[in-house]
């Protein structure tokens, strides 16, 4: 139990998926203009990231019980995008309240790097079912908690600042994240991954 | 004369966006992710970058061949397919001939898949242009993906470890600077690389809303 918390921590704080380990970049750039956007976006990254991380677990033990982890690459990215055409589907047929808060992000997930990089990564970590769960969770916490942040500084940057031409927009961004960066590098030492 | 003729045609054209006008990390700012993770050293990076040239020409290649074939439903899925075949001969080749690269690289190799620009070429381009042009296309813009990569490496290699491509530059002397092999490194130095461009080119951005 400890072990998964720590886990979770880890992933959340100095393992953060996105200022760390820099996945999720496309996204979390075009998104973050506004905190309502990011949001939306973030939530539907945590849905996506656990649920397929938990498919993507036994069809990994299938794979490697057939011998062919070779291409669990091509396996993992087709049940990504069909988790995602799925999930589509049925939550504007049954559930429209969630699809209308998150749905239209729900295409533009399928090529999100956190998605594919949360399966790829349990299997390079040797990870039990329990710990796979608790750290596609913990990661995709940790891509909700970046892209806010850096909305919310990149709301307050646009009323409140004056940049240069040239570094507005874009490089701003690049910038800030290199700051919250380092802040999150902060971190380190507090829990092991 | 034939020099000037040379800069109107379409094949110079598609160069030249990919290259420069609409380089995918310069001005498009697509395939981020690898783009930092990756470039804390030069050899990486050159790694990274031919491979992702490789799969970009590849896969255009396909897709244009087959892009009247395809049912624009599933067009998304066809392309994963197809690019995700091309990423794993590149990871096999890899973990066959360059072990050490391989290791250094990791899961960051698989994750060319998720690339934006790899999906935005098959996508924008090889699914409405004939084959020909698909290719130099892919070309173009691997090859524009590649060198920025290459200048935030040899930036990020020098600061961090006084080296390039494992040759030591800078003397004994030279106080390491351990975050630019660190993620925020990477940020620091692409931001800073796209305001100079931006500069140089006045290619500014319209600010939204």
């Amino acid at each position: 139990m400890g072990n998964l918390l720590e886990i979770f921590t880890a992933s959340i704080l100095n393992h953060n998926i996105a200022l760390t380990y820099i996945l999720g970049m496309c996204p979390l750039i075009a998104i973050s203009t506004n905190i309502k956007n990011a949001r939306g976006m973030g939530l539907a990254v945590i849905f996506v990231v656990t649920l397929t991380a938990i498919i993507n677990y036994p069809i990994y033990l299938l794979l490697q019980y057939t011998e062919a982890t070779e291409i669990s690459l091509l396996v993992f990215i087709i049940t990504i995008a069909a988790t995602v055409q799925f999930l589509e589907t049925f939550l504007e047929k049954f559930i429209p309240s969630l699809y209308n808060a998150f749905g239209i992000y729900l295409p533009l997930i399928t090529v999100n790097c956190v998605v594919l990089a949360v399966s790829l990564f349990f299997v390079n970590r040797n990870y039990n079912f329990l710990e796979t769960v608790s750290f596609s969770f913990g990661s995709a916490v940790g891509w909700f908690v970046a892209i806010v942040l850096l909305a919310a500084i990149r709301e307050k940057i646009e009323h409140h600042s004056n940049i240069p031409k040239g570094l507005a927009g874009k490089a701003i961004t690049f910038i800030i994240l290199g700051i919250l960066s380092l802040a999150f590098i902060g971190f380190t030492g507090l829990a092991s991954i | 004369m034939k020099l000037i003729r040379v800069t109107y045609t379409k094949w110079y054209n598609i160069l030249k966006d990919g290259l420069s006008k609409e380089n995918p990390i310069a001005i498009a700012v697509l395939g981020i992710c690898s783009a930092l993770a990756v470039s804390n050293r030069v050899e990486n990076a050159l790694a990274m970058g031919l491979g992702v040239t490789f799969v970009i020409i590849a896969s255009s290649l396909t897709v244009s061949m087959i892009r009247n074939f395809i049912p624009s439903r599933v067009r998304m899925i066809t392309y994963m397919v197809i690019i995700s075949t091309f990423v794993i001969l590149v990871q096999q080749f890899l973990q066959a001939y360059f072990p050490s690269i391989a290791a250094a690289l990791g899961a960051y190799v698989g994750l060319i898949i998720t690339n934006c620009i790899v999906m935005g070429r098959s996508e924008a381009y090889a699914s409405k242009n004939p084959v020909r042009y698909s290719i130099l296309d892919g070309l173009a813009n691997g090859l524009g993906y590649t060198y920025v990569l290459v200048v935030v490496a040899v930036i990020r290699e020098l600061l961090a470890f006084g080296t390039i491509l494992n040759v030591q530059v800078l003397p004994d002397t030279f106080e390491r600077w351990v975050s630019m092999a660190m993620a925020p490194g990477g940020f620091f130095v692409l931001g800073i690389l796209i305001w100079i461009i931006r500069e140089l080119t006045h290619n500014y951005e319209v600010q939204e809303s």
